[in-house]
């Protein structure tokens, strides 16, 4: 093939790099990455919708949904990552194309809040269902891989091989997709939804597919977070505040690269990590205050600071 | 002649607004048409309700022999109606280029197609083919919002025009275009659409355009048809003239009928 695609470059070497460092890295290096390719799967999702216009501001509804059903499927006796996680990642695609079919005729600040609405639900049936644990939630078991139970260290070890090999099947998948005339239908349903109409195509099929695209990676990063805790509850997983904290990340890493959304994550997790223990009495202040300078001096996320780069070079 | 549309007891009310009424047309293949009246009058309602934007209160609209009362307009475009607008509606952010190829892609592609990538050789070298007939290549790179008016009319019709479609109805193609570079317009636009032998209706405000251009004339008033006929009969009508052109301000009717002019026409903002 003459022509390579850089992102698909760019996200092969660093899978291939992960996939060693995962041998050598500290044990809480490992549990950042895990956060963070699970969050960052959220934010894919979450570039998806951007690019088409539109921001949720509900997304820990799918992200809730997909490490809930993940967690609640342990307590049945299943212990294979593959089905749980599959599980978590389908049954919130379910829930988001049977919401996208109300959701898909809203737009802008509707779009964003109604979602929110949605996830507030979930978060109130968790909260009030005694069964789930309520506000404490419940632990999840160690999960099996394929038969092969890992004992101590090997565990996360484990789970993150599992999670990169995912993630990176996913965003790769993802770029493609975005390549394609119905990824590129984003722009056109963001730029003049009449437009996308009078050339044939429906504006609301597109926004439809592009959700139900966004509940599934959510879904994906939920299970994979329960995973990783080894712990489910409504305040980490379903509250408002998580769906702030993936458009946080989205804004972070900007919508120019899918590979962007891992960075963000992590930068974000950086920052909520370190800040909550040198200063916890003003780590909030200090996440928002990061929030502000991303906005005024890089408006286009992390990602444009490579394109400046690029610039000035060439 | 084959019949391609035909449209019968046509009704749209907003409340107690009535927008159009009784409205009764045919149209020919290969017919030029030009639909003219004073703002208001119903010519846009009925672009509207002939590609599905608006739902008619009551009437009838076949095209090729089939029922489109209440279709969406992304189905009437599938069967071969396509439009543009007044204000250009584009991809204002990308390229022309972007545009266009857009254009191209959701016109050709559906179902699994949609998988396949926006990008190839071949839907370029038809995008970049469809620029040199609308002359617009020289703008191939320009983002849509920077282009001149009528650089981004071009577009907007060139977009309506990629499906190939059997009917094409435009929305004042020339207005907001300065008097000298309307003709020009004009001349790139109905050639590319002769070449293609698309049926064309479209909205004019200029008499000196639809007598260069059109060979029939639908004169609307008030929500209703007051004259439908070759260009040269519906120009000295007299309802016409009353309610369209003004006559008493402007030329007389010898003038027009032999298809001179003399500046400027009643509702011609210019």
């Amino acid at each position: 093939m003459r022509y390579v695609d850089k992102t698909v470059v760019g996200l092969s070497i660093a899978f291939v790099v992960l996939l060693f460092a995962d041998f050598f890295m500290a044990e809480w290096m490992r549990f950042i990455g895990l956060q963070s390719l699970a969050r960052g799967a959220v934010a894919l999702g979450l570039l998806v919708l951007w690019r088409t216009g539109l921001v949720s501001f509900g997304h820990a509804l799918y992200f809730g949904i997909g490490a809930y059903a993940a967690a609640m499927l342990t307590l049945v006796g299943y212990h294979d990552a593959f089905f749980l996680v599959l599980a978590g990642t389908l049954a919130s695609g379910l829930l988001a194309f049977l919401l996208g079919f109300l959701l898909r005729r809203y737009r802008a600040i509707f779009f964003a809040l109604l979602n929110m609405a949605f996830s507030m639900i979930l978060y109130g049936v968790i909260v009030k269902t005694e069964e789930l644990g309520s506000t404490d939630g419940f632990s999840v078991l160690t999960p099996t891989f394929l038969g092969y139970a890992p004992q101590g260290e090997a565990v996360q070890t484990t789970l993150f091989l599992f999670t990169l090999v995912f993630t990176y099947i996913v965003t790769v998948g993802v770029h493609l997709y975005l390549k394609t005339t119905l990824g590129g239908m984003s722009m056109a349903v963001r730029e003049n939804e009449i437009r996308v109409e009078y050339l044939g195509y429906s504006a609301e099929k597109v926004i439809h597919v592009k959700y139900v695209f966004s509940g599934l990676v959510a879904g994906f990063g939920g299970a994979i977070m329960a995973l990783a805790i080894g712990q489910v509850d409504p305040d980490s997983m379903a509250n408002w505040n998580v769906s702030g904290e993936f458009v946080f990340i989205t804004i972070l890493s900007g919508i120019g690269n899918v590979g962007a959304t891992y960075i963000g994550a992590l930068v974000f997790e950086l920052i909520r990590t370190y800040a909550f223990e040198y200063a916890p009495q003003v780590w909030q202040f200090i996440l928002g205050g990061s929030l502000l300078a991303i906005i005024m001096f890089l408006p286009d996320g992390i990602w444009s600071l490579i394109d400046r780069l690029r610039k000035s070079e060439g | 002649m084959t019949v391609v549309l035909e449209v019968r007891d046509l009704q749209k009310t907003f409340g107690a607004v009535v927008a159009a009424k009784d409205i009764n047309v045919t149209v020919n293949e290969h017919e030029i048409i030009g639909i003219i009246g004073a703002n208001g009058a119903g010519k846009t309602t009925f672009v509207n309700m002939v590609t599905g934007y608006l739902k008619p209160t009551s009437g009838h609209i076949e095209f090729a022999g089939r029922n489109i009362m209440g279709l969406p307009p992304r189905d009437i475009t599938n069967l071969g109606i396509s439009r543009s607008f007044q204000v250009p509606q584009v991809f204002t952010s990308e390229s022309v280029f972007d545009n266009l190829q857009m254009a191209y892609a959701i016109t050709e592609a559906s179902g699994m197609g949609l998988l396949s990538p926006l990008y190839n050789d071949e839907r370029a070298a038809r995008v970049d083919s469809h620029l040199k007939r609308y002359q617009i290549a020289e703008y191939r790179n320009a983002t849509a919002s920077t282009l001149p008016q009528g650089v981004r009319k071009l577009l907007d019709i060139a977009m309506a025009a990629v499906s190939n479609p059997t009917i094409l109805m435009l929305d004042e193609p020339t207005s907001g275009i300065s008097v000298e570079e309307k003709f020009g317009l004009m001349d790139i636009i109905m050639e590319a659409l002769r070449q293609d032998e698309t049926t064309v209706l479209f909205i004019e405000h200029d008499m000196e355009i639809v007598e260069r251009y059109v060979s029939r004339v639908l004169a609307f008033y008030q929500g209703e048809i007051i004259c439908d006929a070759p260009t040269a009969e519906a120009l000295v009508d007299s309802g016409v003239r009353e309610f369209v052109i003004g006559e008493e301000y402007h030329r007389t009717r010898t003038e027009a009928a032999n298809g001179q002019s003399n500046g400027q026409e009643g509702d011609d903002n210019a």
